[in-house]
């Protein structure tokens, strides 16, 4: 599957939305049905083209949160959560106006390095900075339906309570989850941002030698980074990958 | 400053190019000589097309734009890409 999904020429495919799911204030997701969609691996992503009637084209990378399969019994979903950028071009189509049975271009999966595969064994730690929180829910479903939990510790910053994606489905999960509010939180929760205190505090310890994700928008992602190598994490063990809302950003 | 991204978001473009993916390919800057995963580059997108620097010297390794007809692929800056066999 690891092959067929990372070989052979790309090409767009039309995909159709079957559900939306309402994930926040400003986040949804877009559950797609994509014909012949050969696999993917939890972390890769697909790009997305928008085409306006006058022919003027737009294109956006956006991460998959579900694993494949997708469930238990073998579930064939691609999902793409999509959280609205002020004055995106294509955030806002895709979070207001696409609803279901309305057909999006696709093309992927695509993404070979920021990639979790069951057969990867070791500790997994997962560090994610508001919407860089998707393709490590698709890494957190995989390695749960793997039967891993035990090996995934996730840290989640987000500003405040109500921002956190897919909140139902991380509250009922069994693997060690962490959250660093940044605005507001829980009384009696720290506020403040991911620093080597928390870090010690809720990541896996560097001699375990975990596998690391980080996922943010770019300084989130470098100052996490830094603190990973600062504790004594391998540099070769820490897999970043950078959220901007920009032109090829998500 | 302008704001950049990483390798990992070239990864469709290349794909149109390139039959594998280049992104867990390593890559070794033709200026400081510094080697790692071209995920991990300095990617802009603001660009007329996409412009990949080296995260330790800022040199240009790369270069892709697309016009309608063609897309023109600039590796000036890189001395190697290394790729799995197989």
């Amino acid at each position: 599957m690891a092959g067929t999904a990372l070989r052979g020429r790309l090409t767009w495919r039309v995909a159709t939305v079957s559900a939306v799911r309402e994930e926040t204030q400003t986040a949804r997701t877009l559950v797609l049905d994509v014909p012949d969609w050969p696999g993917h691996l939890a972390g890769q992503h697909v790009d997305v083209r928008l085409t306006a009637p006058d022919g003027y084209r737009a294109m956006r990378s956006y991460s998959i949160a579900s694993a494949w399969p997708s469930s238990p019994a073998g579930g064939a979903k691609v999902d793409l959560t999509v959280e609205q950028v002020p004055d995106g071009e294509v955030s806002p189509y895709l979070g207001q106006v696409i609803g279901v049975g309305d057909p999006l271009e696709i093309r992927g999966p695509v993404g070979g390095w920021f990639v979790w595969r069951p057969e990867q064994p070791g500790p997994i730690q997962l560090i994610g900075g508001g919407s860089g929180m998707v393709p490590l829910m698709a890494i957190l479903r995989a390695a749960e339906l793997a039967g891993r939990q035990p090996d995934v510790r996730l840290l989640y910053s987000v500003r405040r309570p109500e921002s956190v994606l897919y909140a139902g489905e991380l509250a009922r999960s069994k693997s060690e989850i962490a959250f660093a509010y940044t605005r507001e939180g829980p009384a009696g929760e720290r506020i403040g941002r991911i620093d080597a205190e928390v870090l010690a505090r809720s990541a896996w310890s560097p001699d375990v030698g975990a596998t690391v994700y980080v996922c943010g928008p770019t300084p989130f992602v470098e100052t996490v980074a830094d603190l990973l190598v600062a504790a004594g994490h391998d540099p070769a063990q820490v897999r970043t990958e950078r959220f901007g809302p920009s032109g090829g950003g998500r | 400053m302008s704001t950049y991204l990483d390798g990992n978001a070239a990864a469709g473009a290349l794909r149109e190019v390139f039959a594998v993916d280049i992104t867990s390919a390593s890559a070794r800057c033709g200026g400081c000589g510094q080697t790692g995963v071209f995920a991990e580059v300095r990617l802009y997108v603001d660009a007329p097309g996409l412009v990949a620097r080296c995260p330790g010297c800022d040199a240009v390794l790369m270069r892709v734009v697309k016009t309608d007809t063609d897309t023109y692929l600039d590796l000036q800056g890189l001395s190697y890409l290394k790729l799995p066999n197989g």
